[in-house]
């Protein structure tokens, strides 16, 4: 009989190998569906890394679709490390595009356009994000019910206005007025998509990393995370920790839903967004809560999204396969998870 | 101003509300099953659609609209399954694997759905359940043919509200689901297998679940589309708090849903657009967290809700 035992710590090796183990299980059984789909498994995978990562083009295209994705999945980190339950990213990161498209169709000089509207963009997440903490530390709620209700409410708010006042009274279309094209990122490399929302979206990610483990903050954020008795008992105000951090979490999915908009987009529809909200979630937790580990986790799904179309094109394999990788690696993460835990041992 | 208000009340639109709060009532059903017995399940909304695509290619290929019912909750209960096993049999986080559940089920319906029935312009459907009238109730004036003219699964929900009212206070099942959910330490001391009951009540969640996105693929639209579910498993997660974990209470929370679904599909098709839709649409999720803040004073919620059961660990 095998049963699990309580490890006593982990050993640091398994840090880095459990999310690169939980990535090769999971494209070893999403292979079984390659097979199902009667390709070739190597020359899918082929195709996709070929298309995504193959050439300079390729990785800038795939360096797009990571911005938002590195900005939730530091977004959810920031928050589950101080055990406050984000599920909210993505209602979070529709409210900062909402708020950065108001701003960016306001004709002013560029560079202050494209401050306020990641001001705008960091202070809407921000303040969707503040509901659910405030709740909590105040009435007791649930945090992971709210957070997720909410972002149901963020897109009918978003559908209202691009049905109502931001539709285009012109085609009828539910989309919203385009930003000035001042307002609109600059791009780092001619002939590419690539825009400084990308740059900012991966500086961020030290900056969050100094942040949890270098500065004051940081440490009341972990040690309330940790250990919330401990941390009341040395002093610390878990509650104002918990809301400060719920506050810079939907800062950071704001700001991703304010690169989409500034940067690939440059205007407001419903499916702004696929989801990259509770990618965040994948992420974040492949990334082992590890703001430096969000960065690579990040690329690497957004590599296997951008792949999905080509492979699709190529080799008749439906480009879900994408979204079947995604909710498989978080499975097989979360069981591999189990391991820097437990140890499997024989029982009597 | 009484011709419109007609044309909103016809007859019609109490049948419509039926049709709308049954798959919502399957689903809230369901999800508080899975509640009471201490598992969050946010898989419900990719469980959902998992099951109404292999409900609709279930009838799509047999011709027979029950071996697709069948399919469904078939689905629905592996899905339940596998929430259950890592949440309960491995003990993982319930809303982080909810997720886990929900991005995978999802992913795999759209996959395997391309993959079957390719990318067509027009999407395949089939001819859907047809009412049943229900001899003399169906007479009833007004009421008659709003609920007992209905399809077989509408009666089916309505039956199941009692029985899960049953099941939930009236059984030895039953009561040992509500004690793994309020304090398994003791039902574990009283010979309640904590794992089994939790593994149970999430794989009959997940059937519920399943009977849900069946209704929505057989009885409402015919056809499987990638929107099919769009936001109703979040909706029953905000009923079953709004009906504080109660299978009537729970059940009427839908029903006031649908009502208001209706009304706001019907003002629009009347020209009353004034107030946006949307505003109809979000209340279910603004008024739920709303009674969150108003009921967290008396605690309602199953104690154990979130909280994983290692039997070592005291």
């Amino acid at each position: 009989m095998l049963r699990l035992e309580a490890r006593q710590r982990t050993p640091a090796w398994l840090n880095l190998t459990l999310p690169l183990v939980a990535i090769v299980v999971t494209l070893i059984l999403c292979s079984g569906l390659i097979v199902l789909a009667g390709a070739g498994v190597a020359d899918a995978y082929g195709v996709m890394f070929k298309a995504s990562l193959g050439d300079s083009y390729a990785i800038t295209e795939t360096l797009v679709r990571a911005a938002p994705m590195i900005f939730t999945g530091l977004a959810v980190t920031l928050a589950f490390r101080a055990k406050f339950w984000n599920i909210g990213a993505e209602g979070q990161l529709l409210a900062g595009a909402m708020a950065s498209c108001f701003v960016g169709a306001i004709p002013m000089p560029g560079p202050l356009a494209m401050l306020l509207m990641a001001i705008a963009g960091a202070a809407a997440g921000a303040a969707v994000a503040l509901i659910p903490a405030l709740l909590r530390v105040r009435l007791k709620v649930d945090d992971v019910v709210s957070s997720l209700l909410l972002n149901s409410v963020v897109f009918y708010i978003l559908m209202a206005l691009i049905e109502g006042p931001w539709k285009d009274p012109f085609s009828g279309y539910p989309i919203s007025p385009p930003i000035e094209d001042s307002a609109g990122l600059p791009v780092l490399i001619e002939g590419t998509r690539l825009h400084l929302g990308v740059l900012v979206a991966v500086l961020a990610a030290p900056l969050v990393w100094l942040l949890i483990s270098r500065t004051v903050l940081g440490f009341r954020i972990r040690v309330t995370g940790e250990n919330p008795e401990a941390a009341r008992y040395g002093g610390i105000d878990v509650q104002r920790v918990i809301v400060v951090a719920a506050l810079l979490s939907g800062a950071l999915a704001g700001l991703a839903g304010v690169g989409e908009v500034g940067g690939v987009h440059f205007q407001v529809m419903s499916d702004i967004s696929p989801g990259y909200g509770y990618s965040g979630i994948v992420i974040a937790m492949l990334a082992r809560l590890n703001p430096l580990g969000v960065v690579p986790v990040a690329i690497f799904l957004a590599a296997v999204m951008t792949g999905a179309e080509a492979m699709s094109r190529a080799t008749g394999v439906p480009a879900f396969l994408s979204d079947v990788i995604q909710g498989t690696a978080l499975l097989a993460m979360l069981v591999a998870l189990l391991f820097t835990a437990y140890r499997v041992r024989r029982s009597a | 101003m009484s011709a419109v208000l007609e044309q909103v009340f016809q007859v019609g639109f109490l049948a419509a509300i039926i049709r709308i709060a049954t798959p919502l009532a399957f689903a809230t059903l369901g999800e508080m099953f899975s509640e009471r017995a201490g598992v969050l399940n946010l898989g419900i909304e990719g469980i959902m659609l998992f099951a109404a695509m292999a409900g609709f290619t279930g009838a799509y290929f047999s011709g027979s609209l029950w071996v697709g019912v069948l399919a469904a909750v078939a689905v629905g209960a592996l899905m339940g399954a596998l929430h259950a096993l890592f949440t309960v049999v491995l003990g993982l986080s319930q809303h982080v694997c909810g997720i886990g559940v929900t991005l995978f089920s999802s992913g795999l319906a759209y996959f395997l759905y391309r993959l079957v029935f390719g990318q067509q312009s027009v999407p395949p459907s089939i001819k859907g359940f047809q009412p049943v009238p229900i001899p003399i109730l169906s007479d009833i004036p007004v009421l008659g043919p709003a609920i007992f003219n209905q399809f077989t699964l509408v009666y089916m929900a309505i039956l199941a509200i009692p029985l899960a009212t049953f099941i939930l206070y009236r059984t030895p099942w039953g009561l040992s689901v509500r004690m793994v959910g309020e304090n398994p330490r003791a039902a574990d001391s009283a010979g309640v297998s904590v794992m089994a009951t939790r593994f149970q009540a999430v794989v009959l969640g997940g059937a519920l679940m399943g009977l849900a996105g069946a209704f929505l693929v057989m009885a409402q639209f015919n056809a499987f589309t990638f929107g099919v579910v769009s936001g109703r498993g979040w909706v029953a997660i905000a009923l079953v708090v709004f009906g504080r974990w109660d299978p009537w209470r729970s059940a009427g929370a839908a029903l006031l849903f649908a009502f208001v679904d209706a009304l706001q599909l019907r003002l629009q098709a009347a020209g009353l657009g004034h107030i946006p839709y949307e505003a109809f649409l979000m209340l279910p999720f603004v008024l739920t967290i709303v009674a969150m803040a108003f009921m967290s004073r008396n605690a309602v919620a199953p104690s154990a809700l979130l909280k994983p059961f290692r039997r070592e660990e005291r």
